[in-house]
């Protein structure tokens, strides 16, 4: 579904993404950890050209992301991203922030982007919080809402951006809550995340990331019960 | 009337009480001869330079911010050549606007490159909204560099293109933020165009120093004009203190 090779980002003389290659298939849930700086977040970020990378191609779906001609704009349509400080749109209302792309992008009609919004908040149980504005909410409800939303342009695959690194601990559950139901419905997700205990349990696969290259990449099973590489071994014993 | 006519005199030979003194003069300043309408015009000049130098202003000011910003948020090692050019021309724009003063701008607009113009109202509103752009364009810019690049990226990642990315969610947030800068940008504007006088502009000093020139009383005109200033002033922020509190209303709790 996605596939990166020889994945390349300097920023000045710093290499922060050092020759990566990977594959996402559909269904799949990859999760990245590793230690911070080591290049997972721009590695995400680099997959919907937020990062533009210096050097190497992506393609998804058939379409080369990382052509100058491709139409970038189209290709976010496909990818639903969530990041770690929310970004709702403090300007609008909660109903407003989820409907504003799929309208514009032509996708739906304001009736039919307000009649989705509605039946998606449901799913989160925030349907009351139709207009409220964001700074109203808590922060595990800003990120569910901000999950909502990405899920609103019908993506075929989501990636997530540290989601729960910003929230107060008792707010984490709540929003991890949603993302496995997203991953028992089969959605492609792509997750950098601190939450060993949620890569473990929902994650196909485990990439260890550090110094800007994939170190080691199993099962859970693997990644956690028998790791192989010494930086991975270190990095584990530390947050486990 | 009869009073003015009956206590005028009085004034000449010296012999007029305080009340009798200022009724005359302020007789002379403002009804005589239905002078209360010069301020008038005077007024009306003042707000339509005000609002034509805003308007240039404004105008100016988003082109230039938006050159500055675009120019300065390219990716390292993607440098635009024409993006350079311009922005150097914003630069070089900004740097003579802040580093000369207003009313030797406006002298040599009116004097120099438009000598032939007789309509000094015209000049003078163009030299303020040209002067204001500079302020204007480094008000925008930093409302548009202070906002979280987390929310354009937010529009964008959606699929929204860059327009629309600014137009829903960067301009209005923006806008939201740099309003009290601008308010005050108004209000000096709307005081610089005093200034405009200097060029032969028919505003609000234009008819303070008209009818005192016939007089020969200035302490009246001056002070009634800056009543009206004053006045005028309060009213535009209460309006603006209004339009802030309306754009606020997301922030409530």
């Amino acid at each position: 579904m996605i596939d990166v090779k020889h994945l390349s980002k300097s920023f000045g003389d710093h290499l922060v993404l050092n020759d990566i290659s990977e594959h996402i298939y559909p269904g799949d849930k990859v999760v990245i950890i590793g230690p911070s700086g080591s290049g997972k977040s721009t590695f995400l970020r680099s997959l919907n050209m937020l990062e533009p990378p210096t050097a190497g191609t992506i393609t998804f779906d058939g379409v080369e992301v990382t052509s100058p001609k491709t139409d970038i704009d189209e290709v976010r349509r496909k990818m639903g991203m969530v990041f770690q400080h929310f970004n709702l749109f403090p300007n609008m209302t909660i109903l407003r922030n989820i409907t504003l792309a799929p309208v514009r992008t032509g996708r739906m009609t304001q009736a039919q982007a307000e009649e989705q919004a509605m039946a998606l908040l449901r799913r989160v149980g925030l349907e009351e919080k139709a207009s409220a504005y964001p700074s109203q909410l808590s922060g595990g409800q800003k990120q569910r809402i901000a999950i909502v939303r990405a899920l609103a342009m019908n993506p075929k695959v989501m990636l997530f951006d540290e989601p729960t690194s910003a929230l107060d601990p008792e707010m984490v559950g709540e929003v991890l809550a949603v993302m496995k139901e997203l991953a028992a419905d089969g959605m492609t997700m792509v997750v950098v995340t601190h939450e060993m205990g949620f890569a473990r349990e929902v994650g196909n696969r485990i990439l260890f990331m550090d110094g800007g290259r994939i170190l080691e990449q199993g099962s859970p099973e693997a990644v956690f019960g028998n790791p192989q590489n010494p930086r991975l071994k270190d990095f584990l014993s530390k947050v486990l | 009337m009869e009073l003015y006519e009956a206590w005028k005199p009085l004034l000449r030979e010296g012999t007029a009480t305080f009340s009798q003194e200022f009724y005359v003069k302020f007789y002379q300043a403002f009804v005589e001869g239905d002078r209360w309408q010069q301020y008038l015009r005077g007024v009306g000049t003042t707000l339509l330079a005000t609002a034509m130098a805003l308007a240039i202003g404004i105008a100016l000011g988003i082109i230039i911010a938006m050159i500055r910003t675009a120019h300065d948020q390219q990716r390292p090692g993607h440098h635009n050549p024409i993006l350079a050019l311009l922005n150097a021309v914003c630069k070089v724009y900004v740097t003579v606007i802040r580093g000369t003063p207003m009313m030797v701008q406006l002298l040599i607009m009116g004097f120099v490159i438009f000598s032939s113009s007789r309509n000094y109202t015209l000049v003078g509103a163009l030299t303020l909204g040209i002067n204001s752009g500079a302020y204007v364009s480094e008000i925008i810019r930093g409302g548009l560099m202070a906002l979280d690049p987390g929310q354009a990226e937010a529009g964008r990642s959606l699929g929204l293109n860059y327009i629309d990315t600014m137009r829903f969610i960067v301009i209005p947030q923006a806008f939201k933020a740099i309003l009290p800068s601008l308010g005050n940008e108004f209000i000096i504007l709307l005081k610089d165009t005093s200034l405009i006088t200097v060029i032969g502009g028919k505003e609000l000093v234009y008819a303070a120093q008209a009818i005192y020139g016939r007089t020969y009383e200035q302490m009246f005109p001056l002070l009634g004009i800056a009543l009206i200033y004053l006045v005028l002033v309060i009213i535009f922020s209460w309006l603006l203190g209004i339009l802030e509190r309306r754009l606020r209303q997301s922030d409530r709790r």
